[in-house]
């Protein structure tokens, strides 16, 4: 091995780290502004992706629920309100108790950011209570977004890794993405 | 086999016979009955025949007699031909969720309940095949399932005097006529915006319905009540916790045995500030009676939330039981089984009432499977300890001591905020749930349906939102030993200890029957319904059901004089919900803990609610 082959090797190494730190591209975080806009809680989202006469419905999408999905900061935020809310008490973590689970591929009222946030809002009638003006806006979303992560359907690098608590359930960072489909037909409340 | 005959046996009726005579002049002063004295048993252990007078052919409510022995005299259905059962019909109950209701029979019609929305079913035993009479439709409140924390399950309805009353998951109590299938009326004993739900079975006595709430795990306060059976109209409430006038605590009739029970408003001083008005103590399990001392016999539930750092204190009146009086709901006696209980040791198992040969003389006493873990034996004339013995490994608590009648926690199993505990056993579920056990009248031998598993356990902060769960703990279990979560085991109340026992790969969720044909039956998750040979342990017979059964089995005779045995087949439950809630094994604390232990479940056993009625084949 000649030593100028070497030299070649520090300097390839130190120009790859150099790349891969360009890569990384800060996530966007105002500490000191003025928190993300609140706006109503009712979005008029709908759980179904059917219409009559035909054609998508499609959720309308919400210009906030980008501010809160794929971030890493919020997302961590709603795992703290996600237990903090009792969340947690009904849905476990993400496996589901009295409620379904929400980290699988079933969604009964929607699986997108803003048609989770339409649940929690308001309530779905089997038993999921409405925490309208119990949570604040902002919150809902960070719990929303962290809902999303469970299933693997946030950017890996914002999804929160191991926690220090009892390990109930893969990283979600380990999870494999399980894209959310439109409402799933079921026979029975779930 | 490892049966102990009580030599004594006779002489220990005749003992019962004069100790009952004493009794009379007890406080009390009941009815001197003309009932004649039970049969001996192998072990000496009898149900008094008060209590529990004998068969009639009908199973008029779930627990089969005030004593709760869960047995049936019939005997055409035998060790010798059981292998020849079959089905003889099936009912769809239409529902999906754990079929927890025991099957009534009363005259020519059977009687369940099913889980939310909780539909009440006559079938018509004339009819060929399980044709419907009526199906009475309470229509309870959707959301009100939101608020079970087991699913919303039912336990059964009860039969009195032509009517039917029962439970609906929203917190209504419903009299039915038996005959026709009308509401006679409907009274709301709770509030189901605050966690408070209704599902256990109501027992009567004279002219009271005897209800009660469930919800610990939503912070709901416990409490005990009596409907007037005529218009449901309260006669009494009894609450688990706060000042006595609330808990029914009269210093003139309260006489508990052991002295950390007296004192005033223990309910309250027992608890940091105001913790007891969301702490707990529901009544939601089996209530039995004894006539002769005209007293009840209930437990409370675990204290809310889990998390105990949350309510320092006893937390009086939570995981105990109390002896009250039907008429007023007075207390008389109280025991607490676990003093400020750690680990949701629920105590609200049954209280078989059974007279027993105990160190020379016969003790009036009511034999309690708890959730600890402890077989506990308890004189019901006076709340004294008499046994607690272990009948599964026990790691969370070091024993019982029968000095001061309390439970001696394991120190190094406490747990506390932010540290994982592991290998407590039993789990929280316990090494046995609500799923009742059964008497023999022939054997003398308790048969109980229990768990086999343990849990690691992280206690959490916790914040009280009215009609979310209020639990704060991370729990996740596993079988005690491996592949082996549940037992069916036949235990001498006597002697104390286990005859034999049948190794179950999963907890054991259903109740237990025992008949005076030899036999015992119960259910597995998987689905198997089983006869047992009672005295030896052997499966004589089993049948596979299209899914998991939680249910209580009974037996009867049917109008056409052939005696019948049903079951409901249907997983759920706390044990069941991973795989009927369709919950996701993936993560550990699913189910409250389940979760860890249940991929293998949700294979192994399928979701279903169906009515299995066997028989004999026709002579």
């Amino acid at each position: 091995m000649s030593s100028p082959c070497r030299r070649l090797e520090r300097l390839a190494a130190a120009a790859l780290a150099a790349a891969l730190l360009a890569g990384c591209q800060r996530e966007t975080r105002d500490f000191h502004g003025p928190p993300p806009p609140s706006g109503p809680q009712a979005s008029g989202v709908s759980p179904s992706d059917l219409a009559a006469g035909g054609g998508p419905i499609g959720p309308p999408h919400d210009p906030r629920a980008a501010i809160y999905e794929d971030n890493a900061f919020h997302i961590g935020e709603g795992k703290r309100y996600y237990d903090w809310y009792n969340c947690y008490g009904c849905h476990a973590a993400g496996g589901g108790d009295i409620g379904p689970p929400l980290m699988d591929d079933q969604w009964i009222y929607g699986g997108s950011i803003e048609q989770i946030h339409a649940s929690i809002v308001e309530g779905r009638p089997n038993g999921m209570p409405s925490f309208r003006n119990k949570i604040p806006d902002d919150q809902v979303w960070e719990i929303a977004a962290y809902i999303r992560s469970m299933g693997g359907n946030v950017a890996k690098d914002a999804a929160p890794s191991r926690g220090d608590e009892l390990q109930s359930s893969l990283a979600k960072t380990q999870v494999k993405p399980t894209p959310a489909k439109p409402a799933a037909p079921t026979d029975q409340p779930r | 086999m490892d049966r102990r005959v009580w030599p004594a046996g006779r002489t220990a009726s005749a003992f019962a016979l004069v100790v009952l005579a004493l009794a009379a002049c007890s406080r009390n002063a009941p009815p001197p009955g003309p009932a004649k004295p039970p049969a001996a048993t192998p072990t000496g252990a009898v149900a008094p025949a008060a209590a529990s007078p004998d068969d009639d052919g009908q199973w008029t409510m779930p627990a089969k007699d005030y004593a709760n022995t869960r047995y049936s005299g019939l005997d055409q259905i035998n060790t010798g031909n059981v292998k020849g059962l079959q089905v003889a019909f099936t009912v769809s109950t239409e529902t999906l969720k754990g079929q927890e209701s025991a099957v009534l029979a009363v005259g020519d019609t059977l009687y369940f309940v099913t889980p939310y929305p909780n539909n009440l079913y006559a079938i018509d035993l004339e009819k060929p095949g399980g044709a419907v009479k009526w199906k009475y439709q309470p229509k309870p409140d959707a959301a009100a399932q939101g608020e079970a924390c087991c699913q919303p399950i039912n336990r059964g309805p009860v039969y009195s005097n032509g009517v039917i009353y029962y439970n609906t998951i929203d917190a209504w109590t419903h009299a039915v006529d038996a005959k026709t299938g009308q509401l006679k009326w409907k009274v709301k004993v709770g509030d189901f915006h605050k966690g408070e739900t209704t599902n256990m079975a109501p027992i009567v006595v004279k002219d009271h319905v005897i209800v009660g709430n469930s919800g610990a795990e939503f912070g709901v306060r416990g409490w005990i009540a009596a409907l007037n059976a005529g218009d449901g109209s309260l006669a009494w409430r009894a609450y688990s916790t706060g000042p006595d006038k609330d808990v029914l605590i009269d210093p003139a009739v309260f006489k508990p045995f052991y002295p950390q029970y007296k004192g005033t408003d223990l309910g309250v001083s027992h608890w940091r500030g105001e913790q007891w008005k969301i702490g707990g103590g529901t009544v939601w399990g089996w209530i039995s009676y004894d006539p002769e001392l005209d007293l009840i016999f209930h437990g409370t539930s675990n204290p809310a939330p889990w998390n105990h750092e949350a309510r320092p204190g006893d937390n009086n009146w939570t995981e105990g039981i109390f002896a009250r009086d039907p008429e007023t709901g007075k207390a008389h006696w109280f025991y607490q089984y676990s003093p400020h209980g750690l680990w949701d040791h629920s105590s609200v198992n049954e209280n078989i009432i059974l007279d027993l040969p105990w160190q020379g003389r016969t003790r009036h006493v009511v034999v309690h499977p708890e959730r600890n873990g402890y077989i506990y034996v308890i004189d019901r004339t006076s709340g004294e300890l008499l046994a607690a013995d272990p009948f599964m490994k026990v790691t969370a608590s070091l024993g019982v001591d029968m000095k001061t009648g309390k439970l001696i926690d394991n120190p190094e199993k406490r747990p506390t905020e932010g540290k994982v505990v592991r290998e407590v056993c039993p789990n929280s579920p316990g090494a046995k749930d609500w799923n009742p056990s059964a008497f023999s009248k022939q054997t003398g031998l308790l048969y109980v349906p229990h768990n086999n598993l343990c849990m690691d356990w992280e206690t959490k902060p916790v914040s009280y939102l009215a009609g979310t769960p209020y639990i704060g703990v991370n729990p996740r279990f596993y079988p005690a030993d491996p592949g082996k979560g549940g037992e069916f085991m036949a235990w001498d109340p006597v002697a104390r200890k286990k005859v034999w026992t049948i190794d179950e790969k999963w907890p054991v969720w259903s109740g237990a029957v025992a008949t005076a044909g030899g036999l015992v039956f119960y259910g597995n998750l998987e689905g198997w319904f089983k006869a047992v040979d009672a005295r030896t342990g052997q499966v004589l017979w089993q049948f596979k059901t299209a899914s998991g059964i939680v249910g209580q089995p009974t037996t009867w005779r049917g109008p056409d004089g052939r005696q019948y045995v049903s079951v409901l087949s249907g997983i759920g439950g706390w044990a069941g919900a991973m795989v009927s809630s369709q919950l996701d094994p993936r993560d550990a604390t699913a189910a409250k803990g389940f979760g860890n232990m249940s991929a293998d479940l949700k294979k192994e056993s399928a979701i279903g609610g169906m009515l299995y009625v066997f028989a004999l084949p026709k002579a």
